[in-house]
């Protein structure tokens, strides 16, 4: 595949681009999986 | 922060932020990513802290107390929603902010964004705030989420912006629906009913507090203004008329910072926080008013309202607050 890749394309700088968004989309998937979590404790008045 | 190089090579349009990498081969195409720096500079972060400080201040002076984690949950979902105006608003500028001194190395005029991904992350991110809060407040809050984010996006971006000098006199209602829809997830009603509601002074002080701030900015950025061809009351009516105005807004806006405390919403703790610093207020804005600025100016009278109405704004909220916590 490199062999097709423009002479000015950086792997480096997009492997290190890919690798930091799924650090943040696994963060936020997680952060949010707690969220609805709590949300739902809350709503039924176990956090009461 | 490391500067982050712009998306190079034969460029098309793509999703999600990648922009494709044509090549020789038309079977074989790679995408560069967009920085996630990118997609949060999309938010404007500073302009989001604003938003989400008059939330959390309208929200704690109501009657009615919040489970913390869905008033958490309700202040995530507000400054989601600030951020998707964000983005779209960036998306819909792209030319104007490249035009723009103070905004051109924003992510899509700088090109290290394709404005595809752009437009999906600030409408993903505008229904999805709407949908949380909805969810896990109540629905008049969500309702007034969606009614200031298509205001400030409709109303505000695509028709008021470019085609008239009072912009920002009518588009500021977008900024002040924040306390508002705090004060609406708490309670689950938007206080509509007379006498006036703490909520809607509020909104109506943020309202008329948003033409002298930003008439301040436009003094001393208004070559910016200019080259974008965004007709700011600077850029139409000149600088006298500009500095008028500024005094002129700043008269309503006084009476609404001390409204509050009139109509008995809140005690003296406020009433003298907001009369002093209104006191302050006026004086910076009557001496902006009535000033004429010299070649080579620095402006330093505007640049002092500017700021000093970022902290007024900031500590008259966060009285009433102490007002309703400390005192009652």
């Amino acid at each position: 595949m490199s062999d097709d890749l423009p002479p000015d394309f950086d792997m480096e700088e997009f492997r290190r681009r890919q690798r930091d968004r799924s650090r943040i989309m696994a963060i936020a998937m997680g952060a949010l999986a707690i969220l609805f979590f709590l949300i739902t404790i809350a709503k039924i008045g176990l956090l009461a | 922060m490391t500067e982050r190089p712009p998306l190079t090579g034969d460029a098309a349009a793509g999703s999600d932020g990648y922009a494709t990498m044509t090549t020789a081969s038309p079977s074989a195409s790679l995408a560069m990513p967009a920085d996630w720096r990118d997609f949060l500079a999309l938010t404007k972060p500073r302009v989001m802290s604003l938003a989400i400080f008059t939330a959390l201040c309208g929200m704690l002076v109501a009657p009615v107390a919040i489970h913390p984690v869905l008033g958490f949950t309700a202040i995530l979902a507000i400054a989601l929603g600030a951020g998707a105006c964000g983005a779209l608003n960036q998306w819909l500028e792209v030319d104007v902010d490249g035009a723009m001194r103070r905004t051109a190395s924003r992510p899509l005029p700088a090109g290290r964004m394709e404005p595809q991904a752009a437009l999906h992350f600030g409408v993903g991110l505008g229904v999805f705030s709407v949908i949380l809060l909805g969810m896990a407040t109540n629905w008049v809050a969500a309702a007034v989420l969606a009614v200031s984010i298509l205001f400030y996006i409709v109303v505000y971006t695509i028709w008021l912006k470019p085609r008239t000098p009072q912009n920002i006199v009518i588009g500021g209602a977008a900024g002040a629906f924040p306390p508002v829809i705090g004060w609406a997830a708490a309670t689950g009603e938007a206080a509509l009913g007379w006498p006036v509601s703490l909520p809607w002074l509020l909104f109506a002080l943020i309202f008329l507090w948003t033409p002298p701030h930003f008439w301040a900015l436009s003094l001393f950025v208004r070559t910016d203004y200019q080259r974008a061809g965004i007709p700011m009351l600077p850029v139409v009516a000149g600088e006298t008329a500009t500095r008028r105005q500024i005094f002129l807004y700043t008269i309503p806006m006084a009476l609404s910072a001390v409204a509050p405390w009139a109509f008995g919403h809140t005690g003296a703790l406020y009433g003298v926080t907001a009369s002093v610093l209104t006191a302050i207020f006026l004086l910076l804005a009557t001496q902006v008013g009535f000033r004429r600025s010299v070649e080579g100016d620095a402006m330093k009278p505007e640049k002092r309202l500017f700021a000093f109405s970022i902290l007024y704004l900031f500590i008259l909220f966060a009285a009433v607050v102490a007002d309703a916590w400390i005192l009652t």
